[in-house]
């Protein structure tokens, strides 16, 4: 399947299809997830905050995810030279910013009528915040090199480079003494909140993913439409 | 919804609105931008 999307051709025919599709399904899910979010009962501990849980915790999610995407594309593209890698890695990274500034703006908004402060030094904040460094690290120093292929190359580095920070996000509320509650749904033994909140997060998380997907994908066709516009150009001006 | 913590939890609704309207438009108007530049200059030299 991989394989088979690599060739530009067939990913352009495959995404015309895909992409809205994905856009669809991400409707599907995120509609009764938002639903059964606000029907959700209050948390006896935080009261009507913990709405705020549908939306932080499936940005923080995707913004993880993309970063892996980002550093999967660049490893296809700096080791197999390949040039539609290279135009998926650079259409995640302003999605993948733009998700983990959600996590971090949605989960101030969250810590401080639960912890009292907008933001503490602690390792999964910290770590997060180098996530989102990264990605406009990342966009940055595509920017700032005029030639694409060089450009491309730098900045796949930087990724793969900045994949060592993905485990210190994951595991930072098991390795270090946080603020930040642990982890409570991918952890061994189970998730640990109750079902009726459960449901609608899994819901949410479905739906960001699908939603990302369709971004993902249009992106990445507006960026090949790009590389072809830019190739077309330098032919008329020879 | 009109409790205390309402002053936490619109602004984060709306923030992850305002987020998700970004992303949409930017990737609908980039993709069609870039695909309208590439056909034209496909008609241009005639490709």
């Amino acid at each position: 399947m991989l394989a088979s999307l690599a060739n530009p051709h067939r990913f352009m025919g495959f995404s015309r299809w895909a992409a809205p599709l994905c856009g669809l399904i991400a409707l599907a899910f995120l509609i009764p997830g938002l639903w059964l979010g606000f029907a959700a009962p209050e948390d006896y501990q935080q009261g009507a905050t913990v709405r705020i849980m549908f939306i932080h915790v499936p940005a923080a999610w995707i913004s993880m995810f993309a970063y892996a995407c980002l550093g999967g594309a660049s490893f296809f593209s700096l080791v197999f030279r390949h040039a539609l890698a290279d135009a998926a890695a650079r259409a995640v990274a302003p999605l993948g910013a733009a998700f983990t500034l959600l996590a971090l703006v949605t989960g101030s908004l969250w810590g401080r009528p639960e912890w009292g402060t907008w933001w503490v030094w602690d390792a999964r904040l910290t770590s997060v915040l180098v996530l989102f460094l990264l990605f406009i690290g990342y966009m940055a120093l595509r920017s700032a090199i005029d030639d694409e292929t060089r450009a491309g190359r730098a900045a796949a580095i930087l990724a793969l480079v900045g994949l060592i920070n993905l485990p210190i996000v994951k595991f930072s509320v098991d390795w270090w003494n946080t603020l930040h509650q642990g982890e409570s749904i991918f952890r061994k033994g189970g998730p640990t909140i109750a079902t009726v909140f459960l449901i609608p997060l899994a819901l949410m998380g479905f739906g960001y993913l699908f939603a990302f997907g369709a971004l993902w994908l249009e992106r990445t066709r507006a960026e090949v439409w790009r590389r072809r516009a830019r190739n077309l150009e330098a032919q008329a001006a020879a | 919804m009109a409790d205390k913590y309402a002053a936490f939890i619109w602004p984060a609704y709306a923030v992850t609105a305002l987020g998700f309207a970004w992303m949409v438009l930017d990737t609908l108007l980039r993709a069609r931008r870039w695909k309208r530049r590439a056909e034209a200059l496909e008609r241009e030299l005639g490709k």
